[in-house]
């Protein structure tokens, strides 16, 4: 029987009622009084030398309270990145400046030129179109192998070129790789292009900034997936103010898929222009601002080999990549292709040897940062589709391949400086096989075939690592930051508890599952614990949401400071209940002698607390709080088999995905409900990218797909219903939950189950194609087939 | 400025706006009506659904005076006034149809139009009807899903979850 509460219970959502209501509160519902409007001026060239910028004719328009320029800043810091990546030399990357407003030059189209503050919108954008702009426009640099050739026009001109950094990992085993490729029976290689994307979450980016000129205190309201993050980079690096004078509130955020994760400049416009102007200023992106200002993910060129024994065992990979930075480094942009993509390269698979080398390249393009998976889709999908490539070389089923090289023991230490703590990948896939009804495929693509139509199959795994940590760890790797996550748990009188965690909800569902892990542990109603979140007035300094961390970092230090919580109520009932504390035991909401009947509530404990009457004040201090900061041991590993049957028109080139088969294992579930959701929307994001998003530069730098009449969103119409399965089940061994985390999963797993599906479908009509880039859209389908 | 004035669910609303005021903007400045979003500037989101005279309509491509005198439905109306959801709200509720939110009141009001028009449509029709309203969060499967028990329809025959 399934649960009906606590762990393990698809509890409904508790904030669906106001997101449903249209009670939700975004950033953009958030309106202070006196506040003013700001419209950005973005630069429609991609690289070009600023001469001038006048603005007297703006100035003097209508509701205008003060234009800014990149001269109002030059006091100010640089939006700050927040890793420094080694290469391969021992050298540290190359960092440019990143001015708030643009300086001298402009280096990418939406780039923010100058900022007009007026009374209302309409009259801000209404100035902003009276500035005189005079550039000179400047040769950009927009494809990755161009930019870092010798004599290409550079991006920043006092950096030495437009190599960020050249990392080779690990670079201790490339001559042992190469070796290794020497003595291969077999070398599959591969070339392929990452598209580049747009992570596109449906509320756009919005910003307030209020300043008290009485206090000195700043607040900034914003669409973040990490508030905390966001007031020590900007107070800190940008513009100088000190946190206990900053106020971070992230409310209500539409979704971030990573593209919230990073400090803008648009925040610390706001911030500073609220003083500036001594009012409320307010920034509400526009859709066709968001396409050339929130940063992009993904767009990768990578090679990849792959050497196999004559028993086509696998015995070396290395790799090739070309990673493209933008012109900037947004906030975690080094550490994508890097940590979070060379750490991965061993998938599921016991392969002895890898080394992986990643060139960084800043090119006129809008910067480029995590998005959903972030590195590890793009270590999953070369690989994935490496290992298919091998196995029709060889004349394998490619099912069998991956059977065959699967890491079979636990904890697995790969050459790639990861150890994996638990998994069971020959129970997914199994799973998969048993879910996709692969002996009924043949009959299927028979179906197919006679409405004229080619079927494809196609699988893969993925590995990923989630819950970035531990803290020493990702310190010695190049982070700037620690990865800890804090919780303070506060109970009340009457026995509610607020929980306070550092953890973001931004469609996650947190509110529901996190309240569900409190009341399992104390033995009390849902209903009796509220979560808070997104407030650096509130919560305790926190890290905030991104890489599947969540549940396994923040819900461990809610789980850390519940035990205390539990710990300290136990003494007050001993006491109450004039029994020794090891003999009381909390069941159910009450804490009992065991052995007995003698038993007092949850709600009379928590009264004591704090009316300590009849308390051991001698021994304990009255209230009942506490606080906890966990700082994982390890990454998490959730990993899985995913399938995909597809449907294309010869006639058309026109692709289809039928079935979608996906079988996860995430250890331990909070709530299958809402895990089943994250699956889905990950697999749509990934579909998505596999048939139809395509992030498009022109060679001048000009956006071409800069809104979504030209960006294909996946629509309704273009999924299928998705099959999903969490059931394989094997349990993370470090934190106290078990849990592994689920939100990025379907994002990562699903390109290459899409495009060896399509390949498969390709051969099935006699087209034998070894590769074909993402999207694999209609025109390259009918190119692919007609060549 | 001109003068406009509606209905807005089921309360009379009026204001001055400018010529250039999208009736969406209405809703939201003028009304603080914030359930309504704003998810682009190409009318393609669909975040913005209303009805307008009981037809669904996207606010940020009708203009506040062209409103003037209709009968406007938002998303803060569609609950019973004790806060009892409606079948489609509690829909989407039961079957995990919404994640983040912001493009709910507009596939909300999107789903109540359809189901109007149509009280048994087939789930290509869900799909087909719902092209004007762009999710990231669910992939679509949950809403489509809400959208079919909404309208009273066996919904076991959906893949598993």
């Amino acid at each position: 029987m399934p649960k009906d509460s606590g762990i393990g219970a698809s509890s409904k959502r508790r904030e669906d009622i106001r997101f449903l209501t249209g009670d939700g509160n975004y950033t953009d519902d958030i309106n202070i009084h006196g506040q003013a409007y700001v419209h950005f001026l973005r630069s429609d060239v991609a690289h070009g030398t600023l001469n001038s910028v006048n603005t007297d004719a703006a100035a003097a328009m209508d509701g205008v309270v003060k234009i800014f320029t990149g001269t109002d800043f030059e006091a100010v810091g640089s939006i700050p990145c927040g890793w420094q990546v080694t290469d391969k030399h021992g050298e540290v990357m190359q960092e440019p400046r990143h001015p708030v407003l643009a300086h001298g030059k402009v280096r990418h189209v939406g780039e923010p030129i100058a900022a007009v503050v007026a009374d209302t919108p309409e009259q801000a954008r209404d100035a902003a179109e009276a500035i005189e702009v005079d550039i000179s426009e400047l040769p950009a640099v927009i494809d990755m192998k161009e930019a870092v050739r010798d004599g290409a026009p550079k991006v920043h001109d006092d950096l030495t070129g437009n190599l960020c950094y050249d990392w080779g990992f690990v670079e201790e085993n490339k001559g042992a790789v190469d070796a290794a490729f020497e003595k291969a029976a077999h070398v599959t290689t591969l070339e392929l292009v990452n598209n580049r994307l747009v992570a596109n979450p449906m509320e756009p980016r919005v910003a307030v900034g209020d300043f008290a000129r009485s206090t000195g205190d700043y607040t900034l309201y914003t669409t973040s997936q990490n508030p905390h993050v966001i007031r020590l980079l900007m107070g800190a690096f940008v513009l100088g103010i000190p946190e206990h004078k900053l106020r971070v509130v992230a409310p209500d955020v539409g979704g971030g898929f990573g593209t919230k994760i990073f400090h803008y400049q648009e925040e610390a416009f706001v911030t500073f222009a609220a003083k500036a102007c001594n009012r409320p200023v307010k920034w509400t992106s526009s859709r066709s601002e968001a396409f050339m200002s929130d940063a992009h993910g993904r767009d990768h060129v990578t090679k990849i080999e792959l050497a196999l024994d004559a028993d086509n065992n696998f015995t070396a990979l290395r790799t090739d990549t070309y990673a493209n930075m933008g012109a900037y480094l947004s906030t975690f942009a080094p550490s994508v292709p890097t940590w979070l993509h060379g750490t991965l390269m061993a998938g599921n698979y016991k392969t002895p040897l890898i080394y992986v080398n990643v060139k960084a390249v800043f090119t006129n393009t809008v910067p480029v940062d995590a998005y959903r998976g972030a590195g590890r889709p793009e270590a999953t999908y070369q690989l994935e589709r490496l290992v298919d490539k091998a196995a029709h070389e060889l004349g394998v089923d490619p099912i069998k391949l991956r059977r065959q090289n699967f890491v079979t023991e636990f904890p697995y230490a790969t050459p790639v400086a990861v150890e994996y703590d638990t998994g069971d990948y020959i129970a997914t896939m199994d799973k998969l096989e048993e879910m996709a009804d692969v002996a009924g495929f043949a009959a299927r693509r028979q179906e197919s075939e006679a409405k004229g139509r080619l079927r494809g199959f196609g699988v893969n795994c993925y590995i990923e690592a989630c819950g970035i940590a531990p803290s020493n760890l990702v310190g010695q790797l190049g982070a700037r930051a620690g990865l800890y996550e804090s919780a303070t748990v506060r109970v009340n009188a009457t026995g509610g508890l607020v929980v306070m965690t550092g953890s973001h909800s931004h469609g996650q569902g947190h509110e529901t599952s996190f309240a569900q892990v409190v009341a399992e542990m104390i033995g009390i109603d849902e209903s009796m614990v509220e979560i808070v979140h997104g407030d650096t007035d509130r919560v305790p300094m926190g890290m905030g949401t991104y890489g599947s961390r969540s549940l396994a970092v923040g819900g461990s230090a809610m789980v850390r400071a519940t035990e205390k919580i539990i710990a300290k109520a136990r003494k007050i009932a001993s006491h109450l209940l004039e029994a020794s504390e090891t003999d009381v035991e909390l069941k159910d909401g009450a804490f009992t002698v065991a052995g007995t009947d003698k038993s007092v509530a949850w709600g009379d404990v928590t009264l004591a607390a704090y009316v300590p009457h009849n308390y051991p004040l001698e021994e304990i201090e009255p209230g009942l709080e506490e606080t906890a900061f966990y700082d994982p041991a390890n990454f998490t590993y959730p990993s899985g088999a995913y399938a995909c049957e597809v449907e294309l028109d010869p006639e058309t080139g026109q692709v289809t995905v039928e079935r979608f088969f996906a079988a996860d294992d995430f250890g331990n579930i909070v709530n299958p409900m809402i895990v089943t959701g994250q699956v889905h929307g990950g697999l749509a994001q990934g579909i998505g990218q596999a048939l139809m998003e395509n992030c498009t530069y022109d060679a001048d730098g000009q956006l071409l797909s800069a809104s979504y009449m030209d960006y294909a969103m996946p629509r309704a119409s273009d999924l299928p219903f998705y099959d999903v399965d969490h059931s394989c089940q094997t349990p993370c061994t470090h934190n106290p939950l078990g849990v592994k985390g689920c939100g990025e999963a379907g994002a990562i797993g699903s390109p290459p189950a899409v495009v060896n599906a399509v390949l498969d479908a390709m051969r099935s009509g006699g087209k034998d194609v070894s590769h074909i880039d993402m999207p694999v859209s209609p025109h390259r389908v009918w190119e692919a087939m007609n060549s | 400025m001109t003068q406009v004035k509606m209905t807005v669910n089921g309360k009379t609303a009026s204001g001055h706006v400018e010529g250039r005021t999208l009736l969406v903007q209405f809703l939201r400045e003028d009304l603080g009506l914030t359930g309504t979003h704003v998810g682009c500037d190409t009318s393609q989101c669909g975040a913005c659904v209303v009805h307008v005279n009981g037809q669904a309509v996207k606010a940020c491509s009708m203009l506040a005076v062209e409103a003037d005198g209709a009968d406007v439905a938002t998303i803060e109306g569609q609950a019973a006034a004790d806060g009892t959801l409606n079948t489609i709200q509690q829909a989407f509720q039961d079957h995990h149809g919404l994640q983040c939110g912001f493009c709910t009141p507009g596939m909300v009001m999107s789903a109540a139009a359809l189901l109007k028009d149509n009280p048994k449509p087939t789930v290509a029709e869900v799909r087909h009807y719902l092209d004007g309203n762009i999710c990231r969060c669910t992939g679509y499967h949950n809403i489509v899903k809400a959208i079919m028990a909404a309208s009273g329809q066996d919904i076991g025959a959906i893949a598993a979850e």
